[in-house]
């Protein structure tokens, strides 16, 4: 009898299922923790109060990212009031419970989904969690990576595994070339627009096709970054010649006979043929252009060059909506029906995040700002994804072209992809961001947000409006 | 955590699509390393007419009297979506809510739900916004009665048990030790690359 064809998820399930618990639910092996300081401090404090010890503290990764200043000479201090206790109790409980700390001041400092792939805490096959809905960015390994919430953390911490419904499967098959200056954030917006916001629920997504495997690596994340904004359980793609050429070398990543071992584990580490999935979606890369978000969920999301959608036409496309949701995302956003997007005057632009602040992200915007300066008037911030990143950008020469350019330049961490009650875009004002989110208040209160690339928040910026960067010939 | 069998309340709703745990509770309402105190954060952006000063916005519809001892909330497509801060739902459970019922939920914020002792159904709100309607939410019957109707609302297994016995899940794990070392002791000789690399060595 033939082995039943086995999907890459199947496969990294099954190789950690400790048990099948019944009703669809297993127990499952979680081979890595992660926390930051805005929940990592709560769950490791709270375990400590119910006297349960962490199983392996090995096995758990902590960072500053969240709360932490990204101002040049940052220290414990916040703008964020009452950002310091986080910083503070964090610290505190990770040193206590025997973790792996990246503080700051340490080389390896950054945003959770950037430096745990820089440092190979991710690898391909491995399951780990982070009280972090982008926890998803590194399914980009072939790991079975997603977001958690604090008590499932404190279960993770305290058993080495959680109980988890087993997901339905999507493959989501890309073909076809990306056409020059169409990025994996424009992808990840295409699919969303399309899907929806809730067009993955309850589905652990696989990318897959050619298109894919022709990604670089921080391509993958920014792509499987997003899948939180489609509902997903989280997104996976398979590992390949890419993945290990990325890892090789890094801090935690296997050597010598250990190497050679996960890499003749890794090469299974794939959908077998004839695999069934629950659902499938294709896309041809043909379809896909510079996409910019117009509204306040994610999927209100329309190609660069064209106009808000009108709710009785929707693009022929697009996931469907409702007319409460499409009139308050309107009102919201200060925007009629049938306005175009290009040429909208814009007050802040904004780059950073784990979606889009990785070394190629940088330097792509880079390549529009060299030897321009951002308009008058706007405000333009440029926040590394990680202490490595900027480093390598600094060697580059990159800080100088943002800074020459009008960009502030900053230290690394989460910034003002949200709003925690410190620093923040004003009210009503209009920005451009390579983050995940441009939900209600999410840059501050009332701010207004339009999602895109790098390349295209460049462009803007120097505009001083939302501006096409395939229209601006890089130098 | 309080098992949960049956609720018995009227239903505020909340019915729009993408109600996100930033509009839940803004992140600068999360001001302090705790679990408590959030109550009052719950939809500050839309909850009050000036945040700062805690004016209460009547047009909200928390703020309307026939609503104030709601235990049960309706809302709409993907409830819950954004950010995993499980302060969402320490803040509705907080303020009093027991219940959601809503289209459909972001997946983490659905776990958090379980995790707190607050029942997420998946279904249709419309049926339950009706004025002065009183539903009975019978979870181990998986029925919500009102009205003199009785509609069915499916929920899985792991889910009910964690919700009706008000289970500790950790001590529920933890039971399994015997599994989970056997577990791990297979994987260090199956995949020993998985386990070298980590910072202390072999630590258990």
């Amino acid at each position: 009898m033939t082995r039943m064809a086995r999907t890459l998820f199947d496969k990294l399930w099954n190789a950690h299922l400790v048990r099948d618990l019944g009703g669809g639910t297993g127990l499952v092996a979680i081979d890595r923790v992660l926390l930051h300081e805005r929940t990592g401090g709560i769950a490791l404090k709270a375990l400590e109060e119910s006297g349960r010890p962490v199983r392996d503290p090995a096995r758990v990764f902590v960072t500053m990212d969240h709360v932490v200043d990204t101002l040049p000479g940052r220290g414990d201090r916040t703008i964020m009031p009452t950002g310091t206790d986080f910083i503070l109790a964090t610290r505190e409980a990770a040193l206590r419970a025997g973790a792996t700390l990246f503080d700051i001041g340490d080389p390896r400092q950054g945003i959770v989904h950037v430096i745990s792939p820089e440092n190979a805490v991710v690898l391909p096959g491995l399951t780990l969690v982070c009280p972090d809905s982008h926890t998803c960015t590194q399914g980009a390994f072939g790991a079975l990576a997603w977001g958690i919430g604090s008590s499932e953390a404190e279960h993770a911490l305290a058993t080495g595994t959680l109980r988890i419904t087993r997901p339905k499967q999507m493959r989501v098959t890309v073909s076809g070339e990306l056409a020059p200056g169409v990025t994996a954030k424009d992808l990840a917006l295409h699919v969303v627009a399309r899907l929806g916001s809730g067009g993955g629920r309850a589905h652990v997504i696989e990318y897959a096709g050619p298109t894919i495997a022709a990604l670089p690596m921080e391509a993958r994340m920014t792509l499987c970054n997003m899948a939180t904004e489609l509902a997903a359980f989280t997104a996976v793609i398979a590992p390949d010649a890419a993945t290990a050429a990325w890892l090789e070398g890094r801090t935690y990543a296997p050597r010598g006979e250990d190497w050679q071992a996960a890499l003749a584990d890794w090469a299974d580490l794939n959908t077998d043929d004839g695999a069934a999935f629950d659902r499938e979606v294709a896309i041809d890369a043909a379809d896909v252009v510079p996409m910019i978000s117009w509204g306040t969920a994610p999927q209100q999301s329309v190609p660069l060059a064209g106009r808000v959608p009108r709710l009785a036409e929707p693009a022929p496309d697009a996931a469907p909506t409702t007319p409460e949701a499409h009139a308050r995302a309107l009102a919201y956003m200060d925007l009629a029906e049938d306005a175009a997007l290009l040429g909208l005057p814009i007050d802040a632009a904004f780059i950073g995040s784990c979606t889009n602040a990785r070394l190629p992200d940088l330097r792509a915007a880079a390549s529009i700002l060299a030897g321009r300066k951002v308009a008058e008037g706007v405000r333009a911030i440029c926040v590394p994804g990680s202490t490595r990143v900027k480093a390598e950008a600094e060697a580059e020469g990159l800080d100088r072209v943002f800074l020459d350019a009008g960009f502030e330049w900053r230290e690394a961490g989460c910034s003002m992809c949200f709003f925690s009650g410190g620093e923040h875009f004003g009210e009503e004002e209009r920005v451009i961001s390579t983050t995940n989110r441009n939900f209600e208040s999410r840059q501050g209160p009332r701010t207004r947000t339009h999602l895109a690339s790098p390349a295209t928040v460049a462009a803007s910026a120097i505009a001083g409006r939302i501006a096409d960067p395939r229209e601006l010939e890089a130098h | 955590m309080e098992p949960f069998r049956i609720l018995r309340s009227i239903a505020a709703p909340l019915i729009r699509d993408n109600v996100d745990t930033d509009a839940i509770i803004p992140s600068r309402e999360m001001k302090s390393v705790s679990k408590k105190g959030l109550s009052v954060g719950l939809f500050a952006g839309w909850r009050y007419s000036d945040v700062d000063a805690r004016v209460p916005d009547p047009a909200f519809v928390l703020n309307r009297p026939e609503y104030a001892n709601a235990k049960i909330l309706l809302g709409g497509g993907n409830f819950g979506s954004g950010s995993s801060r499980e302060h969402a739902v320490w803040a509705l459970a907080e303020y009093g809510f027991r219940a959601v019922i809503a289209t459909g939920f972001s997946p983490i914020f659905r776990g958090n739900c379980v995790r707190n002792g607050v029942l997420p159904i998946a279904m249709d709100p419309a049926p339950f916004d009706e004025p002065g309607l009183v539903l009975e939410i019978d979870l181990p019957a998986q029925e919500i009665r009102g009205n003199g109707r009785t509609w069915h609302f499916d929920i899985d297994e792991e889910a009910k048990l964690m919700l009706t016995e008000g289970l500790d899940p950790i001590a529920l794990t933890l039971l399994d030790r015997p599994a989970i070392d056997a577990h791990e002791s297979a994987d260090r000789q199956a995949r020993p690359w998985a386990w070298s690399v980590l910072p202390q060595g072999d630590a258990a």
